[in-house]
């Protein structure tokens, strides 16, 4: 890859980071539409919980993973809630990336040569032997075949 | 603090039906994953990565709708669609969803299926159709591209609360007594309201992106332009 586009990467890692470090401490923290709509019925009191009525989100049971140090966006045993949140944000950005970005590099195809930055990542690379015989090339040599 | 629960819990949808959209979705993510690996590249994957961690974050963000006491926030299907395509797109929000099941206690592991199905399948696969459909359609602008990318976000967001609805219909745990209308309604409503949001968030980072690195998104590099000459394509449209 390109010097700019790991400045592109790190640029947009950095404001995941800060995202879901910081900001996330300023969200509402109201229940979302889906939530909200399975509150329907039930008459709830300022933190959101359920006084009374009948509604589905009444059938709602514990996570299986409930005890996880993480669960609900927050470090168990961190007592500032604002570190708390933060904390498990920029945990879980990294998880993520390093879990996405490590998985489709595994996947990525491996048999072109990397398109360059201009260049349209369709079939304009010109063929470079077998190796670079892409999927839709090989279905139609098997069909000319 | 408030807990922060997203996603389908689990006991809100009956066991069978949840475990029949997990078999589903595993299929579709198959597919995805086959399909995936002819756009994922050297640069690319990493990208798609940063995809998946920028959705992650964004989805913490919930910000108020205009109907007091409820929140909204990003599922992030048109812009993984938008930045990475559909295949790989239907994969990043993917991997959240996962990751926010098995370390953040958000959203069941028993509803996992039920919640890939309708977020990272039918909103990714809805945002992309329309994609498709808008750039075609309108002027190859940052504004036909600001309008595209909101509009697909939008409607994608209303069409994946409906999932959750067809997805309630065949196995909700609690007798609607025949007002499963209702819930569709409210279920609509409300996701319009949020569709806003995630529009804007959608807009907004497709905009940026294609400001700095115009290569790096997807959706401008292979789809035809009614303007550009033609790309020769080997086995033609994806």
């Amino acid at each position: 890859m390109k010097n700019r586009s790991w400045a592109f990467l790190a640029g947009g890692l950095l404001v995941a980071l800060l995202l879901a470090g910081v900001v996330s401490n300023y969200a509402s923290s109201h229940p979302d539409g889906l939530d909200s709509s399975l509150l329907k019925g039930c008459t709830v009191d300022a933190d959101d919980n359920i006084v009374g009525g009948s509604c589905p989100a009444q059938q709602a049971r514990d996570h299986e993973l409930a005890d996880s140090p993480l669960a609900d966006y927050g470090v168990r045993g961190v007592q500032n809630s604002f570190v708390s949140t933060g904390l498990s944000g920029v945990l879980g950005v990294l998880v993520t990336f390093a879990i996405g970005a490590g998985g489709f590099w595994l996947l990525r195809r491996r048999d072109t040569t990397p398109t360059d930055g201009s260049t349209p990542i369709d079939g304009t690379t010109p063929a470079e032997g077998d190796a670079a015989t892409s999927t839709d090339e090989r279905r139609h040599a098997d069909a000319n075949g | 603090m408030e807990t922060l629960a997203m996603h389908i819990s689990n006991g809100i949808i009956d066991g069978p039906v949840a475990a029949v959209f997990a078999a589903l979705a595993l299929a579709a993510l198959t597919v995805c994953v086959l399909r995936g690996r002819r756009d994922l590249d050297d640069r690319l994957a990493p990208m798609a990565g940063l995809v998946a961690a920028f959705i992650f974050a964004v989805q913490m963000l919930n910000f108020p709708i205009f109907t007091a006491g409820v929140s909204g926030h990003l599922l992030g299907g048109a812009l993984a669609a938008m930045l990475v395509g559909p295949w790989v797109g239907a994969l990043c929000v993917a991997v959240v969803l996962v990751v926010q099941a098995l370390i953040f206690g958000d959203g069941g592991v028993a509803m996992l299926g039920l919640n890939i199905t309708n977020m990272a399948l039918l909103g990714t696969a809805v945002a992309y159709v329309l994609i498709a459909v808008l750039l075609r359609v309108l002027p190859r602008t940052r504004a036909g591209l600001a309008v595209t990318a909101f509009v697909a976000a939008m409607i994608s967001v209303v069409v994946a609360s409906q999932g959750f609805v067809l997805e309630y219909w065949l196995g909700g745990t609690t007798d609607l007594g025949n007002n499963l209308g209702g819930l569709a309604g409210t279920m609509a409503g409300v996701h319009l309201l949020i569709g806003i949001g995630e529009g804007l968030i959608t807009a907004t980072t497709v905009l940026t992106v294609a400001k700095v690195r115009p290569d790096l998104v997807y959706a401008l590099r292979s789809l035809p332009t009614p303007v550009a000459p033609a790309v020769p394509v080997a086995g033609g449209a994806r």
